[in-house]
């Protein structure tokens, strides 16, 4: 996929989450967004999702600029995927409705069809057992699993996945980071933000650093995280490898 | 475990849940201390105790509490429609709609019941040229807790997280498709306990209807000890009755509020 960010701004009030950020990206399978908090990486990927709309600037996406109208956007985001960091699944659903009920509701499919998809998805994930519970009753790793497949079930152009781990434990992240690989593997594109700079490189093909509302630094993953050219770069890489 | 043990419980009130033998006793002195209190008032006055004339009035009684409960179900029905209907009217895009919404609740809530009965019945109704005092009465009372259901609704309508919403954008829902599968089962569940609550209230408040000569269980009580001048022979049996009614409803809001907790 090809991203175009052309000086966008978001501002949340007073606060400039984006401050006219430009970021090319001519082809990329797997792009990971990192740098530090509250620098501006999850405020891109909400954008490039669609679930929010830039305050000026433009972003086109394989050439096509995302609508800034309500009901155009909804299209948009009907062709992509979310994964949030705190999953943000349904809490009154079980497992396979919080799957199933937007492959019914949104994508057209029938409730077997619907139901029969998101039981597959669940055998992927290895949560056949948990088909049935509800968020309440699942770990954070299976939680955060449930709405990986949530997202995938209607096989969306692009899966945008807002820092998957960062609210879960080492064994919970590994579990997720493995259930992210093989959608790798399963040749879907990906845009992550994360603060997990071993998967980053060795999992996304292109990372973009990101900080204080700008972009530091964008290229091949293993050259921009081994060998960073920008001050900024180096101070934040830096950070990650002291402790 | 000593005598005196048995009184006392921790501030965590699942503790006593496993001491039924100390639940039990604490609760007959209770009971007790109160019926005391309410015996040596009686003696005080001296009271006259005759409940053979109130008995005689039974089925009275019986009309009368099996009327409020006819009255209750039916405005609860209808104040639920009215209650979801402003919610939903303080959320509309067209404003004045939801000035409307706003104006209603506010005047119904800051107003007494009282007030409203001779109101809607002796202006509204009577303009209206509606005749039937009993659709009077469950109109006043479905209008009247219409607006604390609306209330309670919209607590739960704005309790549903941000993150909730967010995801059924991220999945491509519709405004309907996020109201009707996102916000209104978590809302409804959210409000259980207050609308359980309301529904006791709803029960109670409806004596108020006997002013306008409803003979519902409250006025037929009046009637009693107007013929036989027994006066706590007529509102004993009331009270009961009413607690009868109340009592399941509060112990089901309590219930209903504990599971929640520990879904969450």
């Amino acid at each position: 996929m090809k991203l175009e960010l052309e000086s966008v701004v978001k501002t949340y009030g007073t606060q400039r989450a984006l401050d006219s950020l430009d970021l090319i990206i001519e082809d990329t399978m797997c792009l990971a967004l990192i740098g530090p908090s509250g620098g501006g990486k999850s405020t891109t990927l909400r954008l490039l999702a669609g679930l929010e709309s830039p305050t000026s600037g433009t972003i086109r996406i394989d050439g096509n600029e995302i609508a800034h109208e309500d009901w155009q956007l909804r299209e948009y985001r009907q062709r992509v995927g979310v994964v949030f960091q705190a999953y943000n699944l349904f809490p009154h659903f079980d497992a396979i409705t919080n799957i199933a009920l937007p492959l019914e509701k949104v994508h057209g499919y029938s409730r077997g069809k619907s139901l029969e998809k998101a039981g597959m998805l669940l055998d992927q994930f290895q949560l056949t057992d948990h088909r049935f519970k509800k968020p309440a009753e699942l770990s954070g790793g299976q939680n955060q699993r449930v709405a990986i497949a949530r997202a995938i079930a209607p096989d969306p152009d692009i899966v945008f996945l807002d820092e998957p781990t960062s609210a879960l434990d080492p064994e919970m992240t590994a579990e997720v980071l493995e259930a992210i690989e093989t959608l790798i593997e399963s040749k879907n594109k990906l845009v992550i933000a994360t603060h997990q700079m071993g998967f980053a490189k060795h999992a996304a093909d292109t990372v973009a650093i990101i900080a204080e509302g700008k972009l530091v630094e964008v290229g091949n993953s293993s050259q921009v995280i081994d060998s960073p050219r920008t001050a900024r770069a180096q101070k934040f890489l830096k950070a990650y490898l002291k402790f | 475990m000593s005598f005196v043990s048995l009184f006392f419980g921790s501030s965590d009130a699942s503790e006593t849940e496993s001491r039924p033998l100390s639940r039990w006793v604490s609760f007959g002195g209770a009971i007790l201390f109160l019926s005391l209190v309410l015996y040596a008032s009686f003696s005080a006055l001296e009271y006259q105790w005759n409940w053979e004339s109130a008995l005689r009035y039974k089925k009275k009684f019986a009309d009368g509490w099996i009327a409020t409960l006819w009255i209750s179900a039916l405005s609860l029905f209808f104040a639920f429609l009215i209650g979801s209907l402003a919610t939903l009217c303080s959320r509309a895009r067209f404003l004045p709609v939801r000035y409307l919404s706003m104006i209603y609740v506010e005047l119904t809530r800051g107003t007494p019941l009282l007030v409203q009965i001779f109101f809607f019945f002796y202006v509204v109704a009577d303009a209206a040229g509606i005749q039937n005092r009993y659709v009077v009465g469950i109109a006043i009372m479905a209008i009247f807790s219409g607006a604390y259901i609306s209330e309670i609704l919209r607590a739960g309508v704005e309790g549903v997280g941000k993150s909730q919403l967010l995801s059924a954008k991220a999945i491509g829902f519709t405004e309907y498709q996020t109201f009707r599968y996102v916000i209104a089962p978590q809302a409804l569940r959210s409000s259980l306990p207050a609308l359980a609550g309301q529904t006791a209230n709803l029960i109670k408040d409806s004596s108020l209807l006997s002013v306008i000569a409803i003979s519902e269980f409250t006025l037929n009580a009046q009637e009693v000890n107007a013929i036989t001048y027994s006066s706590f022979e007529s509102f004993f049996p009331l009270a009961i009755g009413y607690l009868i009614l109340t009592l399941p409803i509060m112990r089901l809001s309590r219930s209903i509020e504990n599971r929640l907790r520990f879904e969450t």
